[in-house]
């Protein structure tokens, strides 16, 4: 750092060492790079993460699995569900659970709602970071809708806690399913509205397009997943690639882009949530084929009986005493479980040894993956291009140092 | 499904490898190898750059630690082939003082966070890796947290009761 870097013979500059975050406005997260500046361009960084690490896979390992459950609504907290549900799913693949077809829905619908809140997260934020404030202020109304659903169904907005081992805690009330209805009808008019301000606005394509763009084969060999290893081309998506929760029976397209850029990820992400609403009203059309109040499967050794019954109830209160404190039977297995988070393969990494806590809890976070790239690949970039650039990997602080 | 079976995969290993191939097992459906540290660069380079098992994508490296055993920790790595859609997991142990393994970073650039989380953790030294440092935790850390010699206190301690602090 403060190298002289010598222009032309005849000039010297020196460098200027900038040190962007952890707490800067433009980081959305307590993360840093230390940058080497040469006037406004990008010579070199280093990034440097952890600030909010809490050791949840060491936590994990004293946890009985629902105990866990907070863990993982903490990593992706604009997400919170996929990684509820992501982990719910692994231990079910652990201990032989088989789900009900309604079930497979509901957490279908509630993934796809998540991964609409994230993105537009996303793209909002991506919009204030290019200099424009109101799309974002129209998305954040949307994500206010999604919280009120699952304030409907847990009782929580932000972490949300919403699922159990093998479903869902209660049923979806009436007023959850109307306003599932009612979000799947007016979302799409507003994302267009939203597209319409962004999508051909010159402004943005001139501060977007061409802008921190990588290629296919450099993004395979940092791991890359989700949207943005899409926006390289390459269409890869684990609920298409390893379908879990019934995500075979879902007719949809897997957006992809050319370029790679900041301009692709925001494409990709908005098809995306046009893509999660034609499942989500698929999701609705088949739950009217199934049989009602079905909403966990009939494991009692496994499920946490109903509240009124524990309070009622010695066999329940024995029951979910046992559950809660990890008395469970379980095999000595390993499993690896994935699914397609908002930003990526969230990966579950699971050693059992037949006792009351794992033995060994691995998070596959794809922010911690994808965010590695983001100091080489800012070399020689403006930085008023880096941070567009930062909101366009949509790196989550709770994800990347969990 | 995979458009290879876990068996093709594993003849091709053990064709190529013969005995270096430790064990192998599928654990939920998940075909898992074991292997020693001096040949895992070779079946890992050997496994992405085969045309047809393919396994171009390196998911995840982490570590455990299973102190009761000969070789106490473990580095394991999980990949995947795109083009075959299937999943393969290769576990290495190493000895407690001064595990040291072979880096992967020439193979994926990805390799090199994940090698330093797991170096971070587990005090795994990946040799000829570029930036060998911690990541998550802070610098000047003497110990590697994951290991299971470091248990986290006891939750119901008494002397953390809230009253004690007014709470």
């Amino acid at each position: 750092m403060n190298q002289p870097v010598i222009v032309n013979n005849q000039e010297r500059k020196e460098t200027t060492t900038l040190n962007l975050g952890p707490t800067h406005p433009a980081t959305h997260g307590v993360f840093q790079n230390v940058l080497e500046m040469d006037g406004e361009r990008i010579v070199s960084g280093v990034s440097t993460i952890g600030y909010i690490h809490r050791a949840f896979e060491k936590i994990a390992e004293h946890r009985p699995f629902y105990q866990i459950t907070p863990l993982t609504d903490r990593m992706n907290y604009c997400s919170s569900p996929i990684n509820n549900m992501g982990w719910h799913m692994t231990v079910e693949k652990m201990l032989g659970i088989k789900t009900p077809k309604r079930v497979d829905y509901m957490r279908v619908i509630i993934m796809e709602l998540a991964r609409i809140s994230d993105h537009l997260i996303c793209n909002g934020i991506l919009g204030v970071d290019t200099g424009a404030y109101s799309g974002f202020l129209y998305l954040m109304e949307k994500r206010e809708h999604i919280y009120e659903i699952y304030e409907e169904i847990c009782g929580a907005r932000l972490t949300t806690n919403i699922g159990r081992v093998g479903g869902f805690e209660r049923d979806f009330n009436d007023i959850a399913w109307t306003k599932i209805r009612k979000f799947v009808k007016d979302y799409p008019p507003v994302l267009k509205e939203f597209e319409e301000l962004f999508t051909r606005n010159r402004i943005f394509m001139d501060r977007t397009q061409g802008v921190g763009a990588v290629d296919a084969e450099t993004a395979l060999s940092y791991s890359w997943t989700g949207p943005i290893l899409r926006a390289c081309g390459v269409d890869y998506d684990v609920r298409v690639n390893e379908p879990y929760s019934s995500y075979e029976d879902f007719d949809f397209d897997i957006p992809v882009g050319t370029t790679g850029d900041v301009y692709d990820r925001y494409m990709v992400r908005n098809e995306e949530m046009y893509q999660s609403i034609r499942i989500i009203e698929q999701a609705l059309d088949m739950l009217e084929r199934e049989p009602k109040g079905v909403f966990h499967a009939d494991v009692p050794e496994i499920f946490l009986p109903p509240k009124e019954e524990v309070y009622n109830n010695m066999e329940a209160l024995i029951y979910h005493f046992k559950i809660v404190m990890g008395e469970v039977d379980s095999p000595k297995t390993e499993v690896y479980h994935c699914v397609e988070g908002a930003n990526g393969e969230l990966g579950f990494y699971l050693v059992n040894d037949g006792g009351r806590t794992p033995y060994r809890l691995h998070f596959r976070r794809p922010s911690f993956i994808n965010y590695q790239l983001y100091a080489p690949m800012s070399r020689g970039m403006l930085l008023s291009d880096a941070i567009i650039n930062m909101s366009s990997l949509n790196v989550i602080a709770g994800e990347l140092d969990a | 499904m995979g458009k290879i079976s876990n068996q093709v995969v594993l003849q091709k290993l053990s064709a190529r490898f013969g005995t270096k191939i430790l064990l192998s097992s599928e654990p939920q459906g998940l075909l898992t190898i074991e292997a020693g540290r001096n040949d895992i660069l070779e079946i890992l380079t050997f496994l992405k750059e085969d045309g047809e098992l393919n396994f171009n994508f390196l998911t995840d490296i982490t570590g455990i630690h299973y102190p009761e055993r000969e070789l106490p920790i473990g580095v394991i790595y999980h990949l995947h082939s795109f083009r075959n859609n299937v999943r393969i997991r290769i576990k290495v142990f190493l000895e407690d003082q001064n595990p040291s393994i072979p880096t992967a970073t020439g193979l994926w650039h990805g390799a090199n966070w994940m090698e330093r989380e797991t170096y971070d953790f587990f005090g795994v030294n990946f040799e000829g890796h570029p930036d060998l440092r911690r990541i998550l935790n802070v610098d000047d850390m003497t110990v590697f947290p994951m290991r299971k010699e470091f248990p986290l206190e006891d939750p119901n301690r008494a002397d953390k009761k809230d009253f004690y602090f007014g709470r």
